[in-house]
């Protein structure tokens, strides 16, 4: 967002306004509430006390929803980084911001997360702690990454706070280092959201084998990615409709073009490796495994055949699109995490209700804070009409 | 000691061959025994030899009192060496009534004499509880009280040992309401003296004891009880076999159910272990080999070394347990492989499901509405 031009005041993000309780913001609250009073016991009595998870099942859906799949889901910022910053789209920039918020949300919960799910979260600062930490395993470098992330990203998302208290000297201090900040903001997803696929690898054939394979880091990355490109056109499309602002369907029309690029490049790697292996037959003989498999490439399919042509240009079938390719990219995760893991004969796990209910106040704390924020912040574009983003694309 | 300088000293050595009828080689193992028993520094067993094979021996005047010679029993049947050798050929036992081949004046003149001629040498021990009520009247041998004969003995002694709880404290016949006003020595003559409380005692505590007092001139080192530190220094329960089984929270809960039959810890059953001084899991009884004291057969420990424990709690009272109190919950044994599905959790998660996919089709439908003015534009 720094190494642009000043931007005119029409194309200038702003704080939206408006009340802040409203009946979708009372009920993410009591949503979040009930999310902290289940951890507040969690972090009193154990992880017993309030989740299923056991010896063979160590970690549940705290990891698999709000860490693997959620800083997919948080990857809005990164994909768009990739676009705006190293292609070069320059045009895409108002979707940079509104995406940085989500991922900046999705990232640091995601991060918190973790630790509800350390047994002896008291020691969590060993993995960062030389001497403590072992550098050989995935886990320290998807932490690291994970955490170096987090902070990038509050670096990369602070001329916003910066803008609504005019402190402009430390705008300008931090928006000069800023190239630095969004070079790692790259790279550092690129390192992590493939290291978790790498996790994957290292259970070995606790993974069922329509899943592993040691093109899990390629896959998770792919598909990361287009997971933050759907979820840039989920979360505009939510929240021009929500706010009643003008449509971005143009914008995202484009970005749905990059997405459909990523998921035939997942479809194609997916389906080859399956072949030369000679695992294509499993797709068919694993029972519910199987149905889940397909499940999963029905989700990566609908937008590829959905998003063609003119049909990219409509909000539905954008939103439909999108919805579609993150419903695929959540399922992927959670098969590799816990449905098509297994770790021995007799382990099972299903979520409790307490476990459920801490990951949807987490999701609801997330829709709360970024309503809150879009309307004290500036962060989407108020008042953009019409012609400015004509004029944007002309610019480009 | 087997250098060539305490070579020598050896000579000494043989005479034991022939004094204990014990080969030599049994006869060193026996003061290794004793010194590690006591928890003596290394070369005391070299000492002791020395001692019990050169010494004079040591005049002892064994006095009974009330009590059932469970402790001269239980004596009878050291192993290493034979008590029977020890008490004619280490100690000079000048007067003990259960082993007296002398009877009635006969056996009071040997009394009077071992006194006279070892004044202020001679070893007193005493069995038995004293009793104090009525002038003494309910214990007499020889026409005199037990008050009297235990304070015309103990006076030129140059030591007192009780050995067993009746005379380390009143034992059995003080428990309440104690009709005869039954008393230990120590309280009796009004100073500390070393006791050997059990009921009955182990006898290798007593024989370490009367071995280091011939050893070293002195008694060992005593609580504030009386008590050797080397075998009433740890708690029962601390050195307790089945002490695993209280940690992991395994309890026999009756007689002869499942648990006690397995072998789990006694604590619910009453042992007193856990708040009992004594040695009985380290050093056993009798010499057949593990297992062979009350817990390892199967029976709580009632806690006969202590006062106000043994003879007075019921046994099946629970210990007030001085160390380690059980936890609030134990570390599982069986490790649960996970829950299925339940009915809250599910329903969340198809309500959650169906909210959403309601969600989304009504913004899908919307955006359609909202679609077709954008494509008039185009």
């Amino acid at each position: 967002m720094s190494i642009q031009k000043p931007l005119s005041p029409a194309h200038r993000p702003a704080p939206l306004g408006g009340s802040l309780v409203t009946p979708v913001t009372v009920i993410c609250a009591l949503l979040s509430a009930i999310a902290v009073y289940i951890l507040a016991k969690r972090f009193i009595f154990g992880l017993g006390a309030v989740t299923n998870i056991n010896d063979g099942f160590p970690w549940g859906v705290w990891i698999a929803w709000d860490v693997v799949i959620g800083t997919a889901l948080a990857c809005g910022g990164y994909s768009m980084a990739l676009l705006v910053y190293i292609m070069n789209k320059g045009r895409y920039h108002p979707l940079v911001r509104p995406a940085l918020l989500a991922s900046l949300f999705g990232y640091t919960l995601g991060g918190a997360s973790v630790m509800f799910d350390l047994g002896r979260y008291w020691n969590f600062y060993h993995i960062f702690t030389p001497g403590l930490a072992h550098p050989d395993s995935v886990m320290f470098e998807v932490a690291v990454c994970i955490s170096l992330y987090i902070m990038v990203m509050w670096v990369e998302f602070s001329p916003a706070f910066f803008d609504r208290f005019g402190w402009t000297g430390m705008k300008t201090l931090v928006e000069r280092l800023m190239f630095a900040f969004i070079g790692l903001g790259v790279l550092l997803p690129s390192m992590h959201q493939s290291s978790l696929g790498s996790l994957l690898v290292v259970f070995g054939h606790q993974i069922h084998p329509l899943w592993q394979t040691p093109l899990l880091p390629l896959l998770f990355l792919l598909s990361a990615i287009a997971m933050g490109f759907a979820v840039v056109v989920f979360e505009s499309t939510l929240a021009t409709s929500g706010f009643r602002l003008k449509s971005e369907t143009r914008l995202l029309a484009g970005i749905a073009s990059v997405m459909n690029g990523l998921l035939a490049a997942y479809l194609v790697v997916r389906f080859g490796d399956l072949a030369v292996s000679g695992k294509l037959g499993l797709a068919f003989s694993s029972g519910f495994l199987s149905l889940m498999f397909w499940l999963e490439i029905a989700f990566f399919a609908l937008p590829l055949l959905l998003l063609q042509g003119a049909r990219r240009n409509r909000a539905r079938c954008l939103f439909i699109g999108a919805v579609s390719m993150l419903l695929g990219g959540g399922l992927y995760r959670m098969d590799g995490f816990l449905v098509a893991y297994q770790t021995g004969a007799g382990w099972t796990y299903f979520p409790s209700l307490p476990e459920l209910m801490v990951t949807i106040g987490l999701i609801a704390f997330e829709v709360l804070a970024y309503i809150v924020l879009v309307r004290v912040l500036p962060v989407l574009h108020p008042n953009k009409s019409e012609p400015a983003v004509a004029a944007a694309v002309a610019a480009e | 000691m087997y250098d060539d300088s305490a070579r020598e000293d050896d000579a000494g050595l043989d005479v034991i061959e022939r004094k204990l009828g014990m080969s030599r080689r049994n006869f060193l193992q026996f003061c290794t025994a004793m010194a590690a028993t006591m928890g003596l520094p290394a070369g005391a067993e070299a000492a002791i030899a020395q001692a019990v094979a050169t010494k004079e021996r040591p005049s002892v005047i064994w006095l009974h009192f009330q009590e059932c010679t469970g402790c001269t029993e239980s004596l009878l049947r050291a192993e290493h060496p034979t008590i029977e050798k020890l008490i004619l050929e280490v100690i000079s036992l000048d007067y003990h009534e259960s082993l007296f081949a002398a009877a009635g004046h006969q056996a009071e003149a040997a009394r009077h004499a071992a006194m006279a001629k070892h004044k202020g040498k001679y070893l007193l021990v005493v069995e038995g509880a004293i009793p104090t009520k009525d002038g003494g009247i309910y214990c007499k041998i020889g026409g005199k009280t037990a008050l009297e004969l235990l304070k015309e003995c103990a006076a030129d002694a140059a030591a007192v040992v009780a050995i067993g709880s009746c005379a380390s404290w009143g034992g059995m016949p003080s428990t309440k309401p104690n009709p005869t006003g039954s008393s230990g020595v120590a309280e009796v003559l009004g100073k500390p003296v070393v006791t050997i409380p059990g009921c009955p005692p182990n006898p290798y505590n007593f024989l370490s004891t009367v071995v280091h007092f011939l050893t070293f001139a002195k008694l060992p080192e005593v609580d504030h009880l009386g008590r050797p530190k080397f075998a009433y220094g740890r708690l029962v329960h601390e050195n307790c076999e089945r002490r695993a089984h209280y940690d992991a929270g395994r309890f026999a809960m009756e007689f002869g159910d499942d648990g006690h039959r397995k072998g789990y810890c006694l604590y619910k059953l009453g042992c007193k272990g856990p708040e009992t001084y004594a040695n009985c899991p380290s050093i056993l009884f009798g010499d057949v080999g593990s297992g062979s004291w009350p817990v390892g057969t199967g029976h709580p420990c009632i806690g006969c070394t202590e006062k106000g424990i043994g003879f007075a709690k019921g046994i099946h009272e629970l210990a007030d347990v001085k160390t380690v109190v059980p936890p609030v919950s134990y570390p599982r044994i069986v490790e649960e492989q996970g829950k299925g599905a339940d009915f809250a959790s599910t329903a969340t998660l198809v309500g959650i499901a169906g909210a959403a996919a309601g969600a989304g089709a009504v913004i899908a439908r919307n955006l359609g509405k909202r679609d077709d003015p954008d494509q008039a534009d185009e």
